[in-house]
Order: C-alpha cells, then structure tokens, then sequence
C-alpha cells in the first residue's frame, strides 16, 4: 500500500466528537475508547465533578466557621421562685444544617466539621487535583502537541482511566457511609485508632491506593510518549513548553506514588491487623508515616503545580503574540522543580526531626524558589512589549502571576525555620497553600480550559461571560484566602471548628468570599453548558497558536491530523510565521510574519 | 528490535498459519510508524514500570534499616528464628527461573516455538515451587508457633519485645515479594497460552515475553535482596 493511498482515506474521517447513532451505542463507544481525545474529554467532566463536591464540602466548612461555637447560659427564675439555668448552642452551623436534611445522627458539631474539611482535603487532592491538568488537557494534548496519532500505550491509557473510576468509587462509598474525621493525610495514630469498628477509614485509604497506580500509569504513558512519539523534526528543544512541564510532572508520578503506594498498604495492614509499624504501643513509630507520607506528598504538589505552569507558558505567549522569554530556561527548571522537589519533603515536619536535619531540609527548601522565580521573570518578560489581548484565557494568565506569585513568596517564611515555629499548623499555612494550588493550579486549569474549549468541542465560549465569572473568581478568592495570612499570623490554628471572638470579623470576611468564588464558578459553568448547546463554531486556530494542535481541525479528526505533520518552525516564532489556518478578521498578526528568520 | 537469522523455523500449522495473532502476521498499532519503534516503547514503558516496582519496596527496606536501627536486639532474634536453607533453596529456585526466562526470549527470537514453552513451563514451575516451600516450610510452620505479626504474635519465647514489628516486616515484605511471584507466573501463564496457541512470539514479535521476562528478573532481583536481610544479617 502507497503512503499516498493512507492519506486519501484519512481525508473523509469525522471528528472526534462523531459517533455511531442511538444513544447506547454513543455510550458503548465512549466506554471502550482508546482514543485519548475521548479520554482526555471523559477526565475532563470527572475531575470538574470532583471539584464541585471538594468545592461543596469547602462552602460547608467555611459556612460552619462563619461564627464560633458557644454555649449560652440562660438564667430565669421559674414560677416557684428557683433560679434556671438554661443552655443553648450556637454557632454549630453545619450540625443544625445535617440535623435539618435529617442526616446528623448523633455526631457533634466538631465531627461533622471534621468530616467536611476531610471529604474536602482528600476529594481535592486525590480525585480533582493530582489527575485535573495531566489527565484531561495533558491526556488530549500532549499526544497532538507531539503531532502523534495516539499516547504510546492506549489502552494503557483507557485502563488509568477506569482505575481512576474504581479508586473514586472507593472514597465515594467512603463518604456515603459517613466519611472520615482524619484529614487528608491520615496521619497515625489518629488515622489508626479513630472509628475502631468503622471501614470508612480503610475505605478512603484504598481509595487513595488504588488512585495512585492511576496516576503512575498515565505518567508512565506520557514519559514514553515524549520520548518515542514526537513528529519528525521535532526536537527535545522544538516541543512546547506545556509538553515539558508535563514531562516532569510525569518523571514525579512515576518516581514519587509508589512510595505512597507502599505507605497506604501499610496503613491499611495496620488498620485491619494491628501489624505496628505504625504504632508507638508496639514499638512502632507514627513519625516514620509522615517521613513516608511526604516523601510523596510534597514531590506530589509539584505534580500539581508544574503542569500548570506548562499552561501559563502556552497562554501568555500566544495571547501576548510574543515569542516565549527564555524556552530553555523555563523548560529546564520544570526538570529543576522536579529533582529538588524530592528533598523537601522534612519542612512538613520540622518540629519531628533533629535540628541538623530541620537545617538542612530549610535549606534544600529555599532551593526551590529558584526556578519558580525564573519562570516568573520569564513569563513576565515575555509579556514586555507584547500585543497582550484581554481574553479569558490572558486574565487567567495574568491572574496566575498575581496569586501564584503571593503563594510562592508566602512559603519562604514557612521555610525559615524561626517563622515557621510561629506559623505552622496556623491559617498562614492554609492561606498560602490555596494562593499556591488554587491561585496557582486551578487558576491555570480555568485558563487552559478557555485556551483550548474551542479545539476541544468545535464551540466557542462566551468571552463576556467568560470574563464575569472569571471577575468573580479573582475576587473571591483573594476576599477568602487573603485574610486567612491575618488569621494565621494572628494565631489562629488551622483545622479547628471554634475560636476566639477576636477571629469573627475575619472568618467572616473570608466566608463571604467564598460565596464570591462559588458563584464565579457558577457562572463559568453556565458559561460551558451555553457553549456546548448553542456555543458559535470555533474556527480551526481562534488565537493564532504556532503549536501543532492548531493544524487539527476544531474538533480534531479521529487520527488528529489528516497527514503526518513535519515541524518547520518553533512553537512561539510568533515574528516569523503565519499562523496555520490564518484568517484575518480572527485576529491580526505579526507584521514580519511570513519573512523567514534567517 | 534486532531480527535473528533464522536459520531452523518452526514449521508452522496450517490452522495458524493466517491468524492474525501469529508473530509473522501482528503488525503495529495503528500510531506507529514501525514495529521496532512500538517495541522500544513497550520496553521502555516496562523499565519505568520496575522504577515505581523498586520504590514500592524500598519503602519496606526503609522500614527494615529504621527498626534495625531502633531495635537491633529484636531484628539479630528475628534472623535467627528463620532458617537460612530454605532461603537458599528459594534463591536457587529463582535463580533458575531467571535463566529459563532469559531462554525464553532468546527462543522466541530464534523461532524455536518447542523450546520457548518448555522454557516459560519451567520457569512457572519454578514459581510454584518457590511459594510452595514458603508456605509449607516457612509460613505455616511460623504461624504454628505462634510467629506471627503484629498483634497476632503469640510466641510464649520471644526475648525481646519488639520482635512482633520483625514478623509485621517480615511477612509484609516476603508476603508482596510472593504476590509478585504469582503475577509474574499469571503473566507467563498468558504469555505459554498466545504461545501455544497461535505461536504469537517470533523473531519480530516478542514484546510480551521480553517484558515478561524483565519483570520477571525484577521479581529475583528484590527476592536477593531480601534473602540476605532477612535470613543472613544477624
């Protein structure tokens, strides 16, 4: 058979998005695919789902902090003369709430408080976060980016996707039988000891467990892929910098779950046989669990954060038309991220080790903020000059920079060992975790979901509608997250129910903001469902994206490209080169694009 | 991949001869431009697979070095209470294994469709009979007297008190290295079916028995480490 004969029967191939008729039929196809475009799509509604319960379970945790808890004493004298005492509770918000649905059984306020911020923790950080940006974008575009037809391993990549499923279906059954009081990190002996008769704990730790090989089959499949699948004269060099940062996000999971893996098996021998290891009763040591625990769990958050960065590389230069500041610096510190972020893991537990090692792990610590801020200069000199357009995909971009840059500056005095004996465990630690995964990742996933809605599903989004929501996101967030650095460093613990009087204006502060946020997330999704019912077709390259995903047609064909691309230009000669599928009354381009560079 | 000189081919039946299992008749996944560039990727994709296989026991042997460390009284105990020769046996068993796996692939490279079988038969023999002399001589013996992990440890002559969190690494450690063994004979059990049935390994087609293979040297590799910590070291 001729290559030429191949091509031809390419060019009559549907998009994507075309299935069989009959509803069953739809169904069936989407659920036996090997297509990572439809994988990528079905990762996409399953992580926006689970941000919507971690996101429900945050509303009720900042709900129940809206006022403390007290107890009233009343003083009356009866009809006979006596003095009553009577007592009634206020401010257990989310207690009256469940006792109201009729769902509160016999649990105290302070339980159910510490079930909300638990379903809230692990919901996040194992089903949303971890797989958000690799699984649904990174599983869509990184094989096209590469101008591959497929990931390396398909099917693979369809069996990560029913683990992530079945390990859902775990925590889920979790929180239908009453959830858990641990909080996401299951630290012991609590993790070990709490609910002695109860599952539920075994259950979200499984969860957590079987999730893990989820997340390392996905980053094994994208190691390969970069490695084996770039289209001819595509460089380590030529790849866009979202494949980079998806690279090391990929060498993190494949390196980092596993310990995990190992840590949660033990927790859950321990759990159901008293096997000890864990446990100080026996000899055991709960501080070899946190060594375990982090070990994963800080690399992890760089899985979290350096695909997001891979976003911001995307949309800032395409939106600001300008060629990216600083590719092989920004490319090598998502590779510099990653290694250091293997020897951080001891400033989660400063206060269990020795003081040489607390030393040195401050100081392994500060490492990183090299390469963020070389990427934040980057991306900021990038933007000089540049013909910056105010789209949602750029706000969100611009957005980033702001919060992520407040998050990642708010961790170097949890660093330094002196400050950080005032403010660990205290809100300042919440607040600059959610300036960092919130204002960072999320705020980086909103905006790639923007860049990219119209390649995803044919259907453009609406920008003014886009851009209220996107408004209201921004305020919110820092109304919430903001006064949390006052909270913190005033003293306030993070994880408690109840405080001081003096708190109240500012949890107050920080609840009403987080309605804010709610509701731009409510309109970004009233946003989406108008786009995919009545949404204007999206033209094949809307930005004037040089990346090879802006060949494909909007939506991609089946085999994402009609022939096998050859790479001629950078991702970012934004000076040099004429967009594919150019039109002009899309967006202008460059004056001297057309001229070649040399 | 390297195609051998096939200079004795297994003549292949009539009723498998077209089938599209057999190694002459598989052809690439449709996203690649040539079988040799699928195979290198499904060998790479194994190796980081043993990666996350490596770090997934090196928790354990973390947990082995930290109690060694706290508790040496109880970890010098606990390699006295195993017996040395059964772990050697064991090794021996797997070491044997090793090398009929490696046949195997050198088999199926060379076409000789008799001989891989019985290279991959005795290498899950081998298998077997690594968890059979683990359980009957090791594991029941131990739970009989009472060695056993954790809270369930009743040994009335235990000298010192921390030997339950020995028998909790011990069976934890040996006990997935075993799980590992039965995956890895699961995965030559699939690899002698598809083999015998549609001789589907041939000098351009051996992906899975390579792969099979590898993990099954990752299987021996963790079990020589084990031996020593646990049988050897007092």
């Amino acid at each position: 058979m001729s290559t030429l004969d191949t091509h031809a029967g390419h060019h009559d191939e549907g998009s994507y998005l075309s299935g069989p008729p009959g509803i069953m039929a739809k169904i069936w196809q989407w659920a036996t695919t090997v297509d990572h475009k439809k994988i990528g799509v079905m990762y996409l509604f399953a992580v926006l789902f689970m941000f919507f319960v971690g996101g429900t379970a945050a509303l009720l945790v900042r709900y129940e902090l809206i006022d403390p808890m007290r107890d009233v004493i009343t003083q009356s004298v009866n009809a006979d003369g006596d003095l009553v005492e009577t007592t009634t509770s206020t401010g257990e918000n989310l207690r009256d709430l469940f006792s109201g649905l009729g769902v509160a059984g016999d649990l105290t306020g302070t339980q159910i408080y510490n079930r909300a911020f638990t379903l809230h923790g692990a919901v996040m950080v194992f089903m949303f976060i971890v797989p958000s940006i690799p699984a649904s974008l990174g599983n869509f575009f990184l094989p096209v980016m590469l101008g591959a037809k497929d990931v390396a391993f398909p099917r693979l990549n369809l069996l990560s996707w029913y683990i992530y499923l079945f390990g859902s279906a775990f925590g889920i059954l979790s929180i239908l039988m009453g959830g858990v009081e641990t909080g996401w990190t299951f630290y012991t002996p609590y993790s070990t000891t709490t609910d002695a008769d109860h599952w539920r704990v075994v259950l979200m730790v499984t969860a957590a467990f079987i999730l893990g090989f989820s997340s390392i089959l996905t980053g094994l499949n994208f190691v390969v892929t970069v490695h084996k699948l770039r289209a001819p004269g595509m460089g380590w060099f030529d790849m866009p910098l979202f494949i980079w940062a998806v690279y090391a996000t990929s060498i993190i999971q494949v390196l980092a779950t596993p310990v995990i893996g190992i840590t949660l098996l033990l927790l859950i021998f321990e759990r159901i046989m008293n096997i000890g290891i864990f446990d100080p009763a026996m000899g055991g040591d709960p501080v070899l669990y946190q060594h375990f625990f982090w070990f994963y769990s800080h690399p992890v958050v760089y899985v979290m954060i350096l695909p997001a960065m891979g976003i911001i590389s995307e949309l800032l230069a395409i939106h600001a038309r300008k060629h990216i500041f600083g590719y092989r610096a920004i490319a090598f510190s998502s590779l510099g991220i990653a290694g250091v972020s293997f020897l951080v893991w001891g400033h989660h537990i400063f206060t269990a080790m020795g003081e040489l090692a607390a030393i040195l792990f401050s100081g392994l610590t500060f490492l990183v903020a090299i390469p963020t801020a070389i990427k934040v200069f980057n991306w900021i000199a990038t933007l000089y000059k540049g013909s910056i357009v105010l789209n949602t995909p750029m706000c969100y971009g611009l957005m980033f920079l702001f919060t992520f840059s407040i998050g990642g500056l708010t961790g170097l005095p949890l660093a330094t060992l002196a400050t950080d004996l005032h403010l660990h465990d205290s809100y300042y630690v919440v607040a600059h975790f959610h300036y960092v995964m919130m204002g960072g990742t999320v705020i980086a996933f909103m905006g790639g979901i923007h860049h990219w809605w119209p390649k995803m599903f044919g259907k453009m989004y609406n920008e003014p509608g886009a851009l209220i929501g996107m408004g209201l996101v921004f305020i919110g967030f820092n109304v919430t997250f903001f006064t949390q650095f006052f909270l913190g460093t005033q003293g306030m613990p993070r994880r408690y129910a109840n405080y001081v009087d003096e708190f109240q204006t500012l949890h107050q502060i920080s609840t009403y903001g987080s309605w804010i946020l709610g509701l731009g997330f409510l309109v970004h999704l009233a946003v989406f469902v108008h786009s995919l019912i009545a949404g204007e077709k999206a033209p094949a390259n809307p930005w004037g994206g040089l990346t090879l995903e802006w060949e494909c047609e909007s939506p991609p064909i089946e085999h994402n490209f009609h022939h096998e691309p050859i790479v001629k230009h950078g991702p970012y000669d934004f000076e040099t080169t004429v967009p594919p599928h150019w039109d002009p009354k899309d967006y202008p381009i460059h004056p001297d694009a057309g001229k070649a560079a040399h | 991949m390297s195609t051998m000189t096939d200079t004795n081919p297994t003549d292949v039946p009539q009723s498998i001869l077209k089938s599209p299992k057999h190694w002459r008749n598989r052809i690439a996944g449709h996203h690649w431009r040539s079988g040799d560039e699928e195979f290198d990727a499904a060998k790479l994709g194994m190796w980081l697979f043993l990666t996350t296989e490596v770090l997934l026991f090196a928790g354990i042997f973390c947990g082995y070095a930290v109690f060694r460390m706290m508790y040496p009284e109880a970890w010098a105990n606990g390699s006295h209470y195993l017996d040395w020769k059964f772990g050697a046996l064991n090794t021996g068993v797997l070491l044997i294994s090793s090398w009929t796996a490696a046949n195997a692939v050198r088999c199926a490279q060379l076409d000789k469709q008799f001989w891989l079988r019985v290279n991959i038969i005795v290498t899950i023999a081998c298998a077997a009979l690594f968890i059979f002399i683990k359980l009957k001589f090791e594991y029941m013996v131990k739970l009989g007297q009472g060695k056993a992990p954790g809270t369930f440890f009743s040994y009335p002559h235990a000298h010192d008190a921390h030997e339950p969190l020995w028998w909790s690494l011990y069976y934890i450690g040996t006990g997935i290295h075993a799980l590992h063994v039965v995956i890895g004979a699961a995965l030559f059990g699939v690899v002698l079916y598809y083999a015998k049935r549609y001789q589907a390994y041939g000098p351009t087609q051996y992906t899975l028995v390579e792969n099979a293979a590898l993990y099954w040297h990752l299987v021996d590799l963790v079990w020589i480490f084990l031996f020593p910590l646990l049988y050897l070291i007092h």
